[in-house]
């Protein structure tokens, strides 16, 4: 138990220094891009303290827009102040399952940049058998989850078929398949299969509310069934990589390719399934986020969760655990932007910087040591500063 | 010039890598300093290459004392080193690589002529035979490793430290590389070798001496006996002869009928091959690294993708099929890369020893590993293979040489197969560990088992084998039996009938 905890330590120790400095970098672009703060660089005393008073607030706005809100529960229920919260988990979500379609593709040593374009079509082939049938509800919801799957997971699955019989690289090919998927979309949304009726913006029909994810905290909150879909999969897939044969495979071609194919490994299949589940993975996210969020299909379905959920698994360090945990505080930092520009008149987009930061700080683990000044046996590995093929 | 080492201690964390050594070399003197894997002679001569600091002690040129805390500073004290693994720039030419940090230039570029007539000057004085403007990648081994030493000539080194010079060399190489030493030596040059290679050491050294475990155990004359610095090195009384009972082959189980390997652009590696292998017996091919024969084994398993003619086990085809099939069919192999082929250096021990059979029972039920099964196996073999190690959940890579090859002997044996396919078996380990490759393949032999043993090493195949195929240039030259001469086997592995 004692060693786990050690391993833990060792792993989570760099991410969250890489955390901590971003944003103790991010605090000092705060407040030096507040004009009320510049205005007081004449005088030290004054300059610094509203210096530090800006810093202040503005994390607290992050805090109070992300998980507690003392003034929406001010007059009403201590309930209402998790309203950020509910939020955070909303966001989270669909980063959870993207974020592991990422994750468990570095495991198996390929680098899955397609998690947007497979989120799409997730959503797309949701949202068709949310409005197009009428079914009981349990079985009208899984179906369209299914069909999410099974369509991103086909998308998914070409890559890595292209992959194994032709050698074609994945970063590639998971590029040109976004844009393939971002065009699909606006496409698709003006045909008549998907036209909503009497409408000329394109969005599609919302799915019946028997396809919908319900919203299990009442009707206040956003916060919907999707969450637990989320965490049951990344329990899924931590067996799957950790507890089964197919993981032990991915994980052997992963870690070296050749003592794998020698110990008669398939890698073609092995990149092959890997790409079909992480297609999978990320359409389901995109399937969740259509049946619990946005209900309807619209161009900005896909946002930039694809990309962020590489942000995420890097973040996470490609574990479970990690693209679990970062998925939450990614969700947390994009529900506090709005509350950061509405009570401290912070732009949102600091909030962007200060993720990007983090990631960069990530990437660069001889950086951090150097600034914190850790010693040798934290281990220094990190997934981004590996080569194009590593 | 001499180098004087003084209670020179090294520690990591708790492992004392190097216990206040003392050792000197004098002018024009080559020390050998022998000692298995791990036994600290590497730490030691990074501490004198200033590559790591030392907890205590001091070295001493010419009997002054010297600080020497970077590669510079040793390059600026006359001692110059080359390293196991090369620090080339392949596609670089010699005389791009060997200026290299040192560059001279002529408004603002760069210029090789000088360093092109003084790579020319030192090559000739030793004959060392190298063309300043050849690519690196485009020479033999040998070869590149004679640009590291004109490297350290270059720089005035006045002692020149050789770590395993020999680990990646051919016989006829390491002849001439020890031919070389001595032109060195005679020159002036004093040189500290590094080598756990018993007959390289008397071949060469002036004085040797013996570490073990971070200690000097040792020093001894090039007169001692092999059998001496043998047990030295390892601790313990070791037998070099091995014992081989004659065998009684039984029935054929491998058969190799007019075998051709070609790789990726259509060019012909191996040709026409053809032997068989029967119960019992060993087969070795021994030939010059490049000749063929690790595209042979890696045939056998299927892992080469352009092969032609037939490999048939126990009377069926298995050629076509896939890498899954052949360790199906009963063959146990042996890579010649342990780390790059055998393990995963990031796996445990554990899965390690279920790389291949991991989705089989008992180690797999319904898709899920068994981590039982898993744990009992690793276990068992770890103590039957004698794997010294503080856990099974240890990473293979923390393994030394020698361990990580029990650990690809002891998955690989331990499986119901009917053929071994060892390809350098005994590559880059020290006495003990290939004392026990030896044995355990001598015991798969009495076991009824088929070996093809694929070696470099004459002393290995003419101890081991039952009957010796000489391959060069992807042919054949002969079979012939071990009580032919080391001579007689060099020459043919030299390509001469």
């Amino acid at each position: 138990m004692l060693k786990r905890f050690e391993s833990f330590r060792k792993a989570a120790l760099l991410p969250f220094l890489a955390f901590i400095f971003a944003f103790f970098i991010g605090g000092i672009i705060i407040a030096l891009s507040d004009s009320e703060v510049l205005a007081n660089i004449k005088s030290p005393g004054k300059f610094l303290t509203s210096f530090g008073a800006k810093i202040g607030n503005s994390y607290l706005a992050i805090f109070q827009g992300s998980i507690y809100d003392v003034n929406l529960a001010r007059g009403e229920s201590f309930f209402k102040g998790f309203y950020p919260l509910s939020d955070t988990v909303v966001n989270a979500t669909p980063l959870i399952l993207a974020g592991l379609a990422v994750a468990l593709a570095f495991k198996s040593g390929l680098f899955n940049i397609g998690a947007q374009g497979q989120f799409i079509f997730g959503a797309i082939a949701a949202s068709y058998v949310g409005f197009k049938f009428d079914l009981p509800p349990v079985l009208h919801v899984s179906l369209a989850l299914l069909a999410g799957m099974f369509a991103a997971g086909i998308y998914g699955g070409i890559v890595g078929l292209l992959k194994a019989k032709t050698g074609a690289h994945e970063v590639i090919v998971t590029i040109m398949l976004n844009y393939i998927a971002s065009f699909f979309l606006l496409w698709i949304l003006k045909t008549k299969t998907f036209l909503r009726p009497g409408n000329i913006n394109p969005i599609a029909p919302e799915v019946r509310p028997s396809a919908q994810l319900p919203l299990f905290l009442g009707k206040d909150l956003r916060i919907h069934l999707g969450i637990f879909i989320a965490l049951v999969t990344a329990a899924v897939v931590w067996w799957l990589l950790n507890k089964s044969t197919l993981g032990f495979k991915f994980r052997a071609v992963g870690a070296n390719s050749n003592a794998a194919k020698t110990a008669g490994i398939s890698t073609g299949f092995v990149t092959f399934t890997t790409m079909f589940i992480c297609g999978a993975l990320a359409g389901l996210g995109g399937a969740v986020q259509l049946l619990g969020a946005n209900h309807a299909l619209s161009s900005d379905i896909g946002g930039s969760y694809g990309f962020d959920a590489i942000t995420v698994a890097l973040l996470g360090r490609a574990t479970v655990l990690g693209t679990v945990l970062a998925a939450f505080l990614f969700g947390a930092l994009q529900t506090s932007g709005l509350n950061l520009l509405s009570v401290t008149g912070t732009p949102v987009e600091i909030v962007q910087v200060i993720q990007a930061l983090i990631v960069l700080f990530i990437a660069t683990p001889a950086l951090v040591k150097f600034i914190f000044r850790i010693k040798k046996d934290v281990s220094d590995k990190s997934i981004a500063a590996k080569g194009w093929n590593g | 010039m001499s180098l004087e080492i003084k209670g020179i201690t090294k520690k990591f964390g708790a492992l004392v890598a190097n216990d206040s050594i003392n050792l000197k070399v004098d002018n024009s003197e080559i020390l050998a300093i022998l000692g298995e894997n791990g036994a600290g002679k590497s730490t030691l001569m990074n501490v004198v290459y200033g590559l790591l600091p030392a907890d205590s002690g001091e070295i001493l040129i010419d009997g002054k004392k010297v600080e020497i805390n970077s590669p510079a500073d040793a390059l600026a004290a006359g001692i110059g080193m080359v390293h196991q693994h090369f620090m080339l720039v392949p596609v670089f030419t010699v005389a791009e690589n060997i200026v290299l940090g040192h560059e001279q230039t002529q408004r603002g570029l760069l210029t090789l002529t000088e360093a092109k007539t003084k790579i020319k000057k030192i090559s000739d004085e030793f004959k060392f035979e190298i063309d300043p403007d050849a690519l690196i990648e485009n020479l033999p081994v040998g070869v590149q490793q004679r640009v590291e030493i004109i490297r350290a000539l270059m720089y005035d080194a006045k002692v020149l430290i050789l770590d395993e010079p020999t680990a990646v060399l051919t016989p006829q190489e390491t002849d001439e590389l020890l031919s070389m030493m001595r032109i060195l030596k005679s020159k002036g040059t004093s040189i500290i070798f590094i080598t756990h290679k018993l007959r390289e050491v008397k071949a060469v050294a002036d004085q040797i001496a013996v570490i073990r475990r971070g200690k000097v155990v040792g020093s001894v004359d090039p007169s001692t006996s092999q059998e001496e610095l043998a047990s030295l090195m390892v601790g313990r009384a070791v037998d070099l002869e091995v014992d081989k009972v004659n065998s009684s082959p039984g029935a054929t189980i491998l058969k190799i009928d007019d075998l051709n390997i070609y790789d990726g652009s259509g060019r012909v590696i191996v040709s026409n091959l053809s032997f068989d292998i029967k119960s019992g017996e060993i087969l070795a091919i021994a030939g010059v690294q490049g000749n063929g024969q690790s595209e042979i084994a890696r045939a056998i398993m299927n892992l080469e993708a352009h092969v032609t003619g037939s490999i048939m086990v126990d009377g069926s085809e298995i050629l076509g099929s896939t890498v899954h099939e052949s360790i199906k069919s009963g063959i146990a192999f042996i890579p010649e890369s342990r780390e790059l082929d055998g393990l995963i250096g990031s796996f445990s021990i554990a899965e390690n020893l279920i790389l291949n059979i991991h989705d089989i029972e008992p180690f797999a039920k319904l898709g899920q590993l068994s981590k039982s099964a898993i744990i009992d196996n690793a276990n068992e073999r770890v103590k039957e293979f004698d794997i010294r190690t503080q856990s099974i959940d240890d990473s293979a890579s923390s393994l030394s040489g020698g361990n990580k090859q029990k650990v690809v002997l002891a998955r690989e044996l331990s499986r119901n197969v009917k053929i071994v396919v060892a390809s350098q078996p005994t590559r880059g380990l020290d006495v003990g560990s290939i004392e026990f490759v030896h044995e355990r393949l001598l015991a798969e032999r009495a076991s009824g088992r088929a070996i093809l043993l694929i070696s470099t090493e004459l002393d290995e195949v003419i101890a081991l084998a039952d009957r010796i195929a000489v391959i060069y240039r992807g042919e054949i030259l002969g079979i012939v039996e071990p009580s032919v001469t080391r001579e007689k086997l060099g020459l043919m592995m030299a390509g001469v009938k």
